[in-house]
């Protein structure tokens, strides 16, 4: 296990070292004077020198290359070219927020979807299941700012039990964190609970008909115990996989909500990066997006041998 | 023979079934499933229900479970009475109750019956945690004493077992021990050996007589295996088509059978005398196999394993027109020695001609041409063929694979229909419009297709019944003589064998225990290994479609 751990953990080192140099080349390979591009067209020669000389872009391209992964290695992400600011710093102060409107939203999914696809599985093609799978749609369907701002219109202003917009951290309140991050992670959470519902109850129903829930049955065990003992940890491998990959996608950011809610989180933060052509950003919040989905699928395949203990590495 | 035929008619009546029907749930006009079926079973009785796949058989043991599927079978008439209780009308609470108390119920497949995320004595615990107020220390106590009560070895350990650490035949003891820990009126045991080695086999067997008798329980068994019955009923209950066609005590039902259905189902039953060897015609071998060996695993990537080594210094031949069995129980390498040969694996040594051609080690690229003069058929006729694919098309593939013009492998493919007896119409339509005897004919159709020179055929009849297994030995046989194709046949049945090959050889542990003409290997073998294997082959001591027992010199 341990053994597998590594070797999992090894693995990871060439996608880390091909999105970095993707990352790299994607300033330099850009058709025209990367220094010109950043300094934008009202720029005079002394300024772009001064960037050139800044960004070491008059060094070879191997030497810029492994100085800048020297950089990146001692945790050094650049300067933003906006606001002049250490890269490393804006994420973090960004992430915060992001993570956890990310743990919230996913704690809030699986645990309305997940009894509601078993649910659904159970009463198969009842009336029950048609209205699960008719809300999946549903939720799958309707785009998420109009959620956003149909829960804004119904629990901030009509009912007023929630705050329209902003963030606060856990840290400073945390019930001023909980009123305000409900109705963003209520919103995010549609989409979830619709895709995980949805596969719950695809891999619920495949189990249901296998022989070990008849074997359970005619042991006269209890149906939840059926449902949730014998079926659903057989069920887990696909529910997981949706989980970790839906976590991952929140946490590289989730811009409408943001921007709807005001949250100042890692999507609205990459957005403006990319309109403002801030370069060092782009690329640590790519290296930084890379990284997440590597650890989370490593994270995924790991707990998939918890869950099934015939997978054994 | 011995038979077990108890008389049981004092004893107390655990079950009882008048006029049961079952039919589609959303459909009671249909034809039902079960028509109208009586049945009595006594304690300590053991009452087989005999007959071919969709005779109503599970439909009936379902039924007395309560477990008939929701919103496709549903019980229309009748009664059944579990001791005093009435069940059709019980509620599902009330069935909870009743099962593992009163009515517990083996399956066929230990593989797949048990939960295979859960540890195994937790999966025995649960029944008692469920239907007793019986303290953890005394749950533990229980379960590990009825494991102890069906030989299961070291079982402190194997309580902490998952079911993919264990073998078939103790995933099947761990199911008894799980269906008899409350000690209930009623066992229902549906095909609970037909997966299982015929010595595994022989010892569950055995294991639920021991049982049987200790408890005093009753047993409705329920098998298509006319082996089995002679060796475990008491009473035989005949079905076909939803009704019991005949009912009687087992020495009765086998020596005097009344219904002609009954006789004919009695006379496909293989029997275990080898059939007369055909006239070696001194043809030179097709296939020769020479040192064959295969090792699964080895390798690693921390550290080297020791790999299992399934087949090792495999040699045999076989001649145009000739039929070779390799017989022998599952892990025996005889499948592995099968997949070597189609070059589906690659064995790590030896070597295999193929008329004339050295293929045990040519690359993927250069064996293509070759693939033709080898073709196989597969045990399940249900997965071996494309379901979205028309028989016509599946048939067709290999030949245009190998150049021949479509129209012309069509023609081929009606008058290959033909002569495995289907209509040519079968072309235009799929597989699951067929029974499994007749996918299983189209198979056998497809391999022929490519004319090759040697067919090998795993395990190619063990899905089927009896009679439907009969059709389909002496399709093979009419093929065979036809284009005097080579055929290995893998079976572990040995009656099988004994009709269809002209030569033997067993494996075990990877290895050719004995190898030579069936009359000799089968009638009077020299290895302790075949002899146990015969010996466990059930109900071997009865000449079945002869209604009369084998006499003593046939038999050893």
């Amino acid at each position: 296990m341990l053994s597998y751990i590594l070797k999992r953990v090894l693995a990871t080192v060439p996608v880390m070292i091909i999105v970095a140099v993707f990352v790299f080349l994607l300033l330099r390979l850009t058709p025209g004077d990367p220094a010109a591009i950043l300094a934008g067209d009202a720029a005079t020669p002394a300024q772009l020198e001064r960037i050139r000389d800044r960004l070491g872009l008059n060094d070879p391209l191997h030497i810029q290359f492994f100085t800048w992964v020297f950089q990146m290695l001692k945790g050094d992400l650049g300067t933003s070219l906006i606001s002049n600011t250490d890269v490393g710093g804006m994420i973090v102060s960004r992430l915060g927020p992001t993570i956890n409107i990310a743990l919230m939203t996913i704690v809030i999914s699986v645990a309305l979807a997940v009894p509601m696809g078993v649910i659904a599985a159970w009463r198969h093609r009842t009336w029950v299941d048609f209205a699960v799978m008719s809300f999946s749609v549903l939720g799958f369907s309707i785009p998420v700012f109009v959620i956003g701002y149909i829960f804004i219109q119904i629990f901030a202003i009509e009912l007023r039990w929630f705050p329209v917009q902003g963030y606060t951290a856990p840290s400073a309140g945390l019930w001023d964190f909980f009123s305000q991050a409900i109705l963003p992670s209520l919103t995010l959470a549609t989409i979830y609970v619709a895709l995980i519902a949805r596969m719950t109850r695809a891999s619920m129903l495949e189990v249901l008909g296998e022989d070990y829930i008849r074997t359970a049955r005619a042991k006269g065990v209890r149906e939840n115990v059926v449902l949730f003992r014998h079926a659903l940890r057989n069920a887990a491998v696909p529910i997981l996989t949706i989980i970790g990959t839906g976590f991952a996608l929140l946490i590289s950011g989730v811009v409408v909500t943001e921007s709807v809610f005001n949250i100042p989180g890692i999507g609205r933060l990459t957005v403006d990066a990319i309109l403002a052509r801030d370069y060092p950003v782009i690329q640590a919040m790519i290296l930084l997006t890379a990284g997440i989905y590597v650890l989370v699928n490593l994270i995924i395949d790991v707990s998939y041998s918890f869950f099934d203990p015939r997978i054994r590495y | 023979m011995q038979f077990r035929s108890g008389d049981f008619s004092d004893a107390k009546r655990v079950l009882k079934i008048r006029q049961l029907k079952v039919g589609l749930c959303d459909n009671p006009e249909a034809e039902k499933v079960l028509k109208g079926i009586d049945l009595d079973i006594r304690s300590g009785e053991s009452h087989c229900l005999v007959g071919e796949s969709g005779s109503g058989k599970s439909v009936t043991s379902l039924a007395i479970m309560g477990l008939l599927p929701p919103g496709a079978l549903e019980i229309q008439g009748g009664l059944i009475q579990v001791g005093d209780t009435e069940i059709t009308t019980a509620s599902q609470s009330q069935m909870r109750k009743l099962r593992a108390r009163r009515i517990s119920m083996i399956f066929q497949e230990p593989m797949t019956a048990l939960n295979p995320v859960l540890r195994v004595g937790d999966q025995i615990e649960e029944v008692l945690r469920m239907h007793t107020d019986l303290s953890s220390s005394e749950v533990t106590e229980r379960t590990l004493q009825i494991m102890r009560d069906v030989h299961l070895p070291d079982v402190e350990r194997m309580h902490g077992a998952f079911p993919h650490q264990l073998s078939g035949g103790q995933r099947q003891r761990i199911m008894i021990a799980m269906a008899l820990v409350l000690d209930p009126d009623l066992l229902i045991a549906d095909e609970p050996t037909t997966a299982l080695d015929v010595t595994t086999q022989k010892q569950i067997l055995k294991l639920i007589s021991e049982m049987q008798e200790r408890h005093g329980t009753a047993v409705l068994f329920i098998t298509h295996d006319m082996g089995v019955v002679a060796e475990i009923a008491d009473t035989v209950s005949v079905m076909r088509e939803g009704t019991i066609v005949e009912k009687a005590p087992i020495r009765t039902l086998l020596t005097e059978p009344e219904k002609d259905y009954t006789r004919k189902l009695l006379a496909a039953v293989p029997n275990l005398k080898p059939r007369e060897a055909r006239a070696d015609k001194g043809r030179d071998p097709v296939l020769r196999i020479d040192r064959l060996g295969m090792t699964y695993g080895g390798g690693g990537f921390f550290r080297k394993s020791e790999g299992v080594r399934a087949a090792d210094a495999v040699s045999f031949t076989i001649a145009p027109g000739r039929t070779l069995g390799i017989v022998g129980e599952s892990g025996s390498g005889k499948s592995t020695v099968a997949r070597c040969i189609m070059r589906l694996i690659d064995p790590t040594d030896g070597s295999i001609n193929v008329a004339g051609t050295e293929i045990a080690h040519l690359s993927r690229r250069k064996l293509q041409p070759w693939r033709r003069h080898f073709q196989i058929v597969f045990q399940d006729p249900y997965r071996s063929l494309n379901p979205r694919w028309t028989v016509g098309r599946s048939l067709c593939e290999g030949p245009v694979n190998f150049g021949t013009p479509r129209a012309q492998a069509m023609t081929r493919a009606a008058e290959l229909m033909e002569i495995v007896g289907l209509p040519r119409d079968a072309l235009d339509r799929y597989p699951h419009q067929f029974s499994g005897g007749q996918r299983q004919r189209i198979a056998i159709a497809r391999a022929v297709a490519m004319e090759p020179d040697v067919l090998v055929a795993d395990e190619a009849v063990s899905a089927l019944d009896v009679s439907v297994q009969a059709q389909v030995l002496d399709l093979l046989d009419e093929i065979q003589d036809r284009f005097g194709i080579a055929v290995l046949f893998i079976t572990h049945d040995l009656r099988v064998a004994a009709q269809i090959c002209d030569d033997v050889l067993v494996m075990q542990n990877g290895k050719i225990v004995e190898h030579g003409p069936a009359a000799r290997v089968l009638g009077h073998p020299d290895h302790d290994y075949t002899r146990s294997l015969i010996d466990a082959a059930p109900g071997r001591a009865w000449d079945f479609a002869n209604f009369r027992p084998h006499d003593a010199a046939a038999t050893t």
